[in-house]
């Protein structure tokens, strides 16, 4: 069914939702930051999937192929991972300087602390 | 020939810096290779305005590939003004830091602190001076993950909540510029804004690209603190070291508005942009949103940095009010707000910092009898208060006074009404702090603090200065930001 046809960009706008709204609604710092992988993920499968030529072998140069996939959106997409990873590292090493100096890694409890100040 | 090699030096002398600073270890010899690597950009930034000035765009091949296929550096007029406004606001805030760093951030970090800086600085330059989307993504990254290590290392803990806040945020908004780049690759099989340009005319009915152009605001709308997406900027603001507060409000924000013309104008075209979408329409009332309610929400504000961040984004409102306006004037109103904002901004958290150094302090309750007991300090802060306000003979004066005629020539009269309540708010919040510093008396009378240190009061006068200098002598800002907006426009006229 064409429905299903793009199924890899139902499985993008999923995996985006879902990251999404980990980051809004979860009050966990570390959990945010698994959301916002999520998230990250759906574009880098967003990408990887726009690369794919119907009938394209993988992007190795070969005699008896004549069409290859596009490997360029891979190329980018490589890039955006190591951001992401980045990221990844900086969130985290901020959440554990957050759980040094509140004691907590809870939002609502940081919150809390710093009102009362 | 040297100077087509210029784009390119511009953004990798500070790229290479960086490390370097890591490696000295010493905080004073990285500052002095911060300074040093700061200057030449500044002087490149100098001299590329000037050429381009004379001979047009200067487009520099990475590797000598051709421009769809290679990434290339393409500085025109516009990008080499917004160039030399980062070089130059990046050059006075080091001036300022060699003392001003050793207040708030540890001897040890110094370096360290350094070598964030001269990151953020190279992602701004790159955002800037890049003729290809996806290259702007990454330096926007660059320059993003750097500036959240910055924030950080403010003394106030609620400054990594901050950072943490300002991270998830910009992570999401520079994600959604990242969908966006992708979604027009798909359907130009191109990266570079050029060419991008020229195929994207053909696909304005596409679905796709109406997508890809609303990611694109949305992403750079969160980076630039467009109301209602400014939640982080004035808690990253008020709790960042204040330097940092200094750097990032006079560029990070700018760069984010220049990124935004470049693909409104530049990429998408204005035809698109306007008549195509309803963008005009929804930045109007959000421009207009974000002038009344961050210059409200300032006057409430009890932490004089956290009241300028509001005002930051009440100052963003003018810009997109400029640039909704569609019109050439618009644009040139936005352009050389971009340079007066950044000045008086520059000049304002500068002079806050000195005052938190002697003081001890930024809520408005520190600061009071400042006036005599810092009489430079509260000088510069009266005056970078009356062009924020746009009192004549300041910068801030003429960056509402093209506004004006831009809404004139525009028809949208009721604009007016929203920018002259913006200034009576701004003075209300400005005079608040007037009256603290010259119209109070010190609580304590023991040991009053003395004057800043001559090396910190040097680079905030020099702001200033340079406000009351293009509130006088307009010729050369307003030029630049004409041409700028004529090229700008013209690319689909």
């Amino acid at each position: 069914m064409d429905m299903f046809a793009l199924y890899n960009y139902w499985v993008v706008i999923f995996l985006m939702m879902t990251g999404f709204y980990v980051v809004i609604a979860s009050g966990n710092l570390v959990k945010k930051i698994i959301g916002l992988n999520l998230f990250q993920a759906s574009v880098f499968i967003l990408y990887i999937s726009m690369g794919k030529v119907s009938g394209g072998a993988a992007p190795i140069l070969r005699e008896t192929v004549q069409t290859y996939s596009n490997p360029l959106p891979h190329v980018l997409i490589l890039t955006a991972i190591v951001v992401g990873v980045a990221t990844t590292a900086l969130g985290l090493a901020l959440v554990v300087r957050i759980k040094e100096a509140y004691g907590t890694a809870e939002e609502d409890e940081i919150h809390s602390q710093d009102e009362s100040l | 020939m040297t100077l087509t090699q210029l784009p390119a030096l511009q953004v990798i002398l500070p790229l290479i810096a960086a490390p370097v600073c890591l490696l000295l270890r010493s905080g004073r010899l990285a500052w002095l290779l911060s300074i040093l690597v700061s200057t030449t950009a500044l002087i490149i930034a100098v001299l590329l305005l000037r050429l381009v000035l004379e001979n047009g765009t200067v487009i520099y091949s990475y590797g000598g590939w051709a421009a769809p296929w290679g990434i290339e550096y393409r500085v025109d007029i516009a990008n080499a003004f917004v160039l030399a406004i980062v070089a130059g606001i990046s050059t006075v805030v080091l001036l300022f830091s060699r003392v001003g760093v050793s207040y708030e951030i540890k001897s040890s970090d110094q370096s360290l602190f350094y070598t964030a800086y001269l990151l953020c600085l190279t992602g701004l330059l790159g955002m800037t001076a890049t003729g290809d989307a996806f290259n702007l993504f990454v330096f926007l990254e660059i320059s993003s993950l750097s500036s959240y290590v910055l924030i950080a290392m403010g003394p106030d803990r609620r400054g990594l909540t901050a950072a943490y806040q300002y991270l998830i945020m910009g992570t999401i908004g520079a994600t959604f510029i990242l969908i966006a780049v992708g979604l027009l690759y798909m359907v130009t099989g191109t990266l570079n804004m050029a060419d991008l340009a020229n195929r994207l005319p053909a696909l304005a009915q596409s679905r796709t690209l109406r997508v890809a152009f609303a990611f694109l605001t949305v992403g750079i709308g969160l980076k630039l603190a467009l109301f209602p997406l400014h939640l982080w900027l004035p808690n990253a603001y008020a709790y960042a070291p204040h330097v940092v507060s200094a750097f990032l409000a006079a560029t990070a924000t700018k760069v984010a508005v220049y990124v935004l013309l470049r693909f409104m104008y530049g990429v998408f075209g204005s035809s698109f942009t306007f008549d195509s979408m309803p963008l005009q329409f929804i930045l109007m009332v959000l421009g207009a949103l974000a002038v009344l309610s961050g210059s409200t929400i300032a006057v409430f504000q009890h932490n004089i940095k956290r009241m300028l961040g509001y005002s930051s984004v009440a100052q963003i409102g003018y810009m997109i009010l400029g640039l909704s306006l569609a019109s050439v004037s618009g644009l040139t109103a936005t352009l050389v707000h971009l340079l007066n904002h950044a000045l008086m901004k520059g000049g304002l958290f500068l002079a806050v910092a000195c005052m938190a150094y002697q003081l001890g302090g930024v809520r408005l309750a520190d600061l009071a009898g400042t006036g005599q007991r810092m009489p430079w300090t509260s000088a510069a802060f009266v005056v970078g208060g009356l062009s924020l306000i746009g009192v004549p003979l300041t910068a801030g004066f003429i960056s509402k006074w093209m506004l004006v005629v831009a809404v004139l020539e525009t028809g949208w009269w009721p604009l007016l009404i929203v920018i002259a309540a913006g200034s009576l708010l701004t003075v209300a919040y400005i005079w608040r702090v007037i009256e603290m510093i010259y119209f109070r008396s010190a609580a304590t009378a023991d040991g009053p603090p003395q004057e800043a240190h001559w090396s910190l009061l040097a680079p905030v006068w020099l702001l200033i200065a340079a406000n009351i200098y293009f509130g006088i002598d307009t010729q050369w800002s307003v030029d630049v930001a004409r041409l700028a907006a004529q090229l700008l426009f013209g690319v689909h006229a």
